[in-house]
């Protein structure tokens, strides 16, 4: 004998991104503040040590802005033209930044003046930056070359040009101080060591480069460039590992986050998708108002700065995190209660019996098993249920429909229950997993109540209310079929165009336009 | 040699329904059953049937109790005979030729050597007469009892409509509205008749019982209601009775408890209504039953009740209105649309089972292992609802998907959900993994798994086709999010179309390389790697009624039937038609095992079955007249072993089996080996130890004997000797012969020691090892009666070794020890 089946609520599955972890944390930021810059920004470094300042550079000026600033605390603005990568040393206390005119400048946070200042290069340097042991900086130029400079003398220890196009990035080992890298142009990432003469890896990216990274622990190298993001296993002689294309635009940016766990990009596409790395599938992603060209996070992810082609900079504050003390102080049941006799294990000639389960019912599952069609569909009428889980509702007059009971559950209501009945319909009629319940319900009420309409000014209104409403979806669904009239007649002059190729090529086949579902 | 072959109904449970009527229970053990042609005996305790009574040459309609003897049993049948068995051993004790058509069968304790029975009436239409006949005595078991005396006249054809009343003081017969009671002492007949004219409903009886030890039956009609009467059958036209209404639909059967206090009522609501003290306000229920209650009977001590079910089902119930268990064979379904599908991990056949459920119904024992409910939803028992029911099965080659598809009765609006069902090992059933709504605008036609075992899950796809002209692909993706666990679900892959024909069937090569999907009156074939339609087959006119292809040595081959009657066979590697004929074929199945294909064909009224292997022409097997009805559905069920069959005729059965379902749900199948042979040697067991009832003491010694059994186990080798002795037949006399006839214990001393040696052909060690286990497990069984029949099987063949083995080994000292006996005599009377 089997047991009452209770009504199967159909649920759809969330529309949308799905509710992770990630998601939970990535959004957990504040609304963003925006500053104007003077240009596009290109690069934006935080500084590594408390209060963690960052210096944005756009234009022919370097801001460096507080953490809750919105005006730039310091500006270094001694540049003719452009520049370029203001890098903070490890220790936050000197920034180095590439010129337009060719010149490397080196700071000190506090001062104005630049300390020292490298010439050497012909042509502008887009990439600066520091070795790990301080004291050295590399660089890279339009001038297809990349050097090393050495801090106290101001002099260029080597310089290598080996690229065969313009050199647009760079990143140095945290682990090793004599290694570094430099992205180009001309589709190749290469690594250097300062203590050789030439470069002592070659990785072929397929595309211009515009932005490497190295992991924390100098393993892993991150190449964008084109479409896709690329990771390398440097360890084994640079071989590919994975590459990405979830961009639809050139990505141009690229970033860690402070635990290694997530890859961030930014692109042109005014996407910044974050990867988990160690599936490295798309956990999140933001949207910005326009193409991207520079990202940052703070430590602790406490902030994410993301600078555009328009000269808007983008800054989000992490939420402070809420601190649940409800759930604490919610009573624990005490332990001596519920534990009681649990502990107990039944011996071999133990005669066990089991208390049998007992089932429980939604209201509307017990007054349907006893055929009670009108209560049932009252307690699904009833303002929580309806509101909050309307496919609940929906299932029950599904069900009544099924039993053919629907009709006279519908019957005989008062004034005020018609109007309830009407609003739920009128507003849930157009959702589509709705729709073909719902018409059947809206049938019926117009069947059953015909007769007296005009005796109530608040139904009458329900009733102009749900035509509206069918009226309103009808037309939008006349758009959308002239929409996708449109799109046919654009995929049958693909389909033809490539049966052509297929002709010349001599294959007889016959193409299917397929619409995935 | 090859016995013949020939179609049999592979169950009698196949059948529509079982047919008869009384479920006699004896000791509450044993539950008789008349299905078909024959009676059945099953066990009340293990649900298992333990005796197929066959010997009937047409449907069984009564059955009952012999009332001076409770072990023997009187059936009735079309075939105008009655028949009285011995059912605990099985046995045929007399057949008793009346001469015309049995419709219902009654004994009563007061007739002496005389039954009653409903026979048609000579020379007239639908009306029935009930007769006594006297069952005449003689020494031959077929005897001619042609000694009838009518009874009553113009009464129902069906055994509901007759009942007996206090002590077989008189009978009263239903039929339309009218009532009639016979006295038989006084030889008095009353008739009432209901006036048609002032009630609304249709008040026509439709069953009748009679109180156990009051002037009173209960009348069941077909608008719901129970009447009750109390007849003053003194005076003349002096009637009242109550009305009992719950059922809101015709009462199918009543049944009076054994006390009279309780009275027991069914009918189409699946609900067991159970009255008390004949009065409306207190009643019980046991509802959802499953489907609507045909009969009710109850066991001679009150204990069990037992309802039968039109789908072919008998459920039992406890007096407290307890669902105790049910016994179910082949459930039938109002229509089975799914199809014959084999289930690849059990074996099973696998169709429609009650509304909305799959039933995994196995052959070897005739018996349903399980029933998937596949909707989901209650089933609601009322005429002109619109009940969603499955429509289409598909498994995966590993048995690890199954596919369903359910659809509502509207035609407008068929309500399609496709589910995909993932067998969850440790739980040991299907789970629901995927449901997709809609997945067609329209009625799926069709639906098939790509086939491949080789390449593992990765490559499963799912090919679904629907009158809404496209056929859908449908694959397995994995869940996006890294962080979730590892989990699958299905997605629409591509939509294929073609002109805008509606897609009829699909099908997949044996190496899943290609698609078949017949479009109306054309059959495309595509590449299932890119869907690229690779070509066209046509043979007009009319549209493909089937399409599969060839295996193994024939994969090149892709068959089809169309409308008009055409059997067509493409080769694909030419593109070409390779040959055709003229046949009307309604079913084709192809085994999956070997390269046959069965076609059944169906013109003027008879089926006839077809085996052929693609790459020829010519059938390697027909069988005309297969059988009367027409045949919907065919599978091949694989045999566990490839069965030995000589004659090159019948080399296509070797591999696996074919079943066929015909248009009134009868399962048919082809064998070389009779009924008889295929019965499983547990049914021909009734154990004796079954039928002593379970009372305290022997529980108590049941125990006792356990504990000694497992002591001699761990004592090892010395119990060996003691069975031994006990085995052997020589001792066993020896032992069981009074004392005082014995001779003298010198003159036996030899034969008791050369009965206690081991002979050299004897058993090796391992097999005394094994018997020492079998011992020890029938000592169990004696005191556990309740695990009796589940150990059944294995104990028959061990017992079978058993027993010969010492009979050999002791025959010339039996002879020897006989021979002593009989002089033994002489030998006492000298003194």
């Amino acid at each position: 004998m089997a047991a009452y089946k209770p009504v199967v609520v159909q649920t759809c599955p969330r529309l949308g991104e799905k509710i992770t972890q990630d998601t939970l944390y990535w959004r957990g930021y504040k609304t963003p503040v925006q500053i104007k810059e003077f240009g596009a920004v290109n690069k934006i470094d935080f500084s590594p040590a408390p209060p963690y300042n960052y210096a944005v550079t756009a234009s022919s000026r370097i801001h460096i802005y507080g953490r809750y600033s919105q005006e730039p605390i310091k500006t270094f603005s001694r540049f003719r033209e452009a520049a370029y990568c203001a890098t903070y040393r490890d220790d936050g206390r000197l920034l180095a930044a590439g010129s337009e005119e060719g010149s490397i400048c080196l700071f000190d946070v506090s001062g104005k003046a630049p300390l020292r200042q490298f010439e050497g290069h012909t042509k502008p340097v887009h990439v600066v930056g520091f070795l790990s042991d301080k004291y050295r900086i590399f660089s890279g130029g339009d001038d297809y070359s990349s050097a090393l400079w050495d801090i106290p003398s101001a002099r260029e220890i080597i310089s290598y040009s080996e690229h065969t196009d313009y050199v647009r990035c760079g990143c140095a080992s945290k682990v090793n101080a004599d290694v570094f890298i430099t992205g180009s142009y001309d589709h190749t990432v290469k690594l250097f060591d300062a203590r050789t003469k030439s470069s002592v890896m070659t990785i072929e990216h397929g595309h211009p480069v515009e932005s490497v990274l190295l992991f924390p622990s100098g393993g892993l190298l991150v190449s964008a460039g084109g479409r896709y993001v690329k990771v390398w296993d440097v360890l084994k002689g640079g071989q590919l590992l994975v590459s990405l294309k979830n961009h639809h635009k050139t990505v141009t940016c690229l970033c860690l986050n402070s635990s290694g766990q997530r890859l961030l990009s930014g692109s042109l596409d005014r996407h910044v998708k974050i990867y988990s790395t160690t599936s490295y599938k798309v956990v999140h992603s933001f949207n910005y108002a326009t193409s991207i060209l520079s990202l940052a996070l703070s430590p602790e992810d406490e902030t994410i700065v993301v600078g555009m082609t328009n000269g808007v900079l983008n800054v989000k504050h992490r939420k402070p995190e809420e601190k649940n003390e409800n759930s604490q102080k919610k009573r624990q049941p005490v332990y001596r209660t519920y534990m009681k006799g649990k502990t107990y294990m039944p011996k071999q000639e133990d005669f066990c019996v089991s208390k049998p389960v007992k089932r429980v019912l939604r209201k509307y599952d017990k007054l349907l098993r006893s055929f009670q069609s009108s209560k049932a569909l009252d307690a699904v009428l009833e303002p929580p249920i309806m509101l909050h889980t309307p496919e609940v509702t929906v299932a029950v007059m599904q069900e009544l429909h099924r039993r053919g009971t629907l009709r006279s559950a519908l019957a005989g209501r008062d004034e005020k229950q018609v109007n309830l009945l009407l609003t739920f319909v009128a507003r849930r009629v157009i959702e589509p997993r709705f729709t073909s319940v719902l018409v059947t319900v809206a049938d019926m009420i117009t069947d059953i109540y015909h007769p007296v309409v005009g005796q109530s000014a608040v139904v009458d209104k329900q009733f102009l209310k749900l035509k509206e409403a069918i009226g309103k979806e009808i037309d939008y669904q006349e758009e959308l079929l002239e929409v996708l009239g449109m799109m046919d007649t654009l995929f049958a002059t693909f389909t033809k165009k490539s049966l052509e190729e297929n002709k010349s090529n001599g294959v007889k086949e016959i193409i299917q336009t397929n619409r995935s579902y | 040699l090859c016995p013949p072959v020939s179609p049999r109904p592979a169950t009698a449970a196949g059948r529509p329904g079982p047919f008869g009527f009384a479920n006699a229970f004896l000791p509450c053990r044993y539950l008789l059953c008349a299905s078909g042609d024959f009676v059945k005996v099953y066990s009340v305790n293990t649900e298992e049937t333990l005796r197929l009574m066959g010997g009937h040459a047409d449907l069984v309609t009564g059955i009952q109790l012999n009332p001076h003897n409770h072990m023997q049993l009187y059936s009735s049948s079309l075939d105008g005979t009655i028949k009285l068995w011995d059912f605990m051993d099985g046995i045929l004790i007399k057949t008793f030729n009346v001469g015309s058509k049995l419709l219902a069968l009654y004994t009563l304790a007061s007739a002496e050597d005389s039954v009653f029975v409903v026979i048609p009436k000579n020379g007239e239409r639908d009306t029935f007469q009930l007769v006594s006949v006297k069952l005449t005595k003689g020494a031959s078991q077929d005897l001619e009892s042609k000694e009838l005396s009518v009874v009553l006249d113009d009464v129902g054809p069906s055994m509901k409509h007759i009942a007996f009343g206090r002590e077989g003081a008189y009978v009263v017969s239903v039929k339309g509205v009218n009532l009639q009671v016979y006295f038989f002492k006084r030889k008095l007949l009353n008739r009432f008749s209901l006036s048609t004219v002032k009630t609304k409903g249709d008040n026509r009886f439709s069953c009748v019982v009679c109180h156990p030890t009051e002037d009173c039956l209960a009348t069941g009609h077909a608008d719901g209601k129970i009447r009750l009467w109390y007849v003053n059958f003194h005076h003349k036209k002096e009637y009242t009775y109550s009305a009992l209404h719950w059922h809101h639909d015709i009462v199918m059967d009543l049944a009076f408890s054994v006390e009279g206090t309780r009275l027991l009522s069914g009918g189409v609501e699946s609900v067991l209504v159970q009255w008390h003290n004949e009065s409306s306000c207190q009643k019980d229920f046991l509802p959802r039953l499953g489907s609507p209650i045909e009969y009710i009977s109850l066991s001679s001590d009150g204990a069990l009740c037992c309802t039968l079910h039109t789908d072919n089902r008998i459920t039992i119930i406890n007096s407290n209105l307890r669902f105790s268990r049910s016994i179910q064979g082949l459930i039938k379904s109002r229509d089975v649309k799914t199809g014959l599908v084999v289930d690849p991990r059990t074996k099973a056949l696998v169709l429609n089972g009650e509304p909305g459920h799959l039933q995994f119904y196995s052959l070897q024992s005739d018996q349903q292992l399980f029933s998937l409910d596949i909707v989901q939803r209650q089933y609601i028992h009322e005429a002109g609802l619109k009940q969603s029911d499955l429509v289409k099965v598909a498994f995966s080659a590993q048995g690890t998907w199954l596919a369903t598809v359910e659809e509502s009765e509207e035609v407008t609006d068929p309500e399609l959900q496709l589910k995909l069902w993932f067998y969850h090992e440790e739980e040991q059933s299907f789970q629901l993994n995927t449901r997709i709504n809609t997945p067609h605008d329209n009625h799926i036609t069709d639906m098939c798994f790509r086939d491949m075992d080789e390449l593992g899950d990765d490559s499963l796809i799912l090919v679904t086709t629907g009158r809404d002209c496209v056929f859908k692909v449908w694959v397995m993706v994995e869940d996006t999010d890294p962080e979730a666990q590892q989990s699958v679900s299905w997605t629409c892959d591509f939509v294929g179309s073609y002109h805008n024909y509606q897609a009829t069937n699909c099908c997949f090569s044996e190496d899943g390389s290609l698609l078949a999907v017949s479009f109306e009156e054309t059959v495309t074939v595509w590449d299932s790697l890119t869907w690229d339609l690779k070509c066209t087959f046509c043979h007009p006119p009319g549209n493909i009624r089937k399409i599969c292809f060839g295996r193994l040595t024939c994969s090149k081959y892709l068959i089809g039937t169309t409308d008009y009657g055409f059997l067509c066979c493409w080769n694909l590697l030419t593109c070409a038609l390779e040959w055709n004929a003229h046949l009307n074929v309604v079913v084709l199945q192809p085994d999956p095992l070997s390269e046959h294909i069965a076609a059944v064909s169906w013109l003027s009224k008879e089926s006839s079955l077809f085996v052929f292997k693609p790459n020829e022409p010519r059938p390697i097997y027909i069988q005309r007249n297969l059988c009367k009805e027409k045949i919907l559905l065919a599978a091949f069920v694989p045999r566990d072993e490839p069965e030995m069959i000589s004659s090159e005729k019948y080399l296509w059965l070797r591999k696996s089996q074919p079943f066929f379902l015909t248009d009134t749900q009868e399962l048919m199948t082809l064998s070389t080996k009779s009924l008889e042979e295929r019965l499983t040697p547990s049914s021909k067991q009734l154990a004796v130890e079954e039928s002593l009832p379970v009372t305290p003491f022997s529980l108590l010694l049941g125990k006792h004997r356990r504990q000694q059994a497992q002591e001699d186990i761990d004592l090892g080798k010395p119990v060996v000797h003691n069975k031994q002795e006990q085995a052997s037949p020589a001792v066993k006399e020896l032992l069981h012969t009074p004392a005082h006839v014995l001779p003298s214990a010198s003159f036996l001393c030899t034969i008791f020691i050369n009965s206690l040696l081991i002979s050299k052909e004897n058993k090796s060690a391992e097999e005394v090892a094994d018997e020492v286990e079998m011992e020890s497990e029938k000592a169990e069984d004696d005191s556990d009666e309740e695990d009796v029949t589940a150990m059944e099987q294995e104990d028959t063949s061990h017992m079978e070794l058993l027993g010969e083995m010492p009979c050999k080994l002791s025959k010339s000292q039996e002879k020897e020890l006989r021979r002593i006996r009989k002089t033994d005599y002489s030998w006492i009377s000298a003194f």
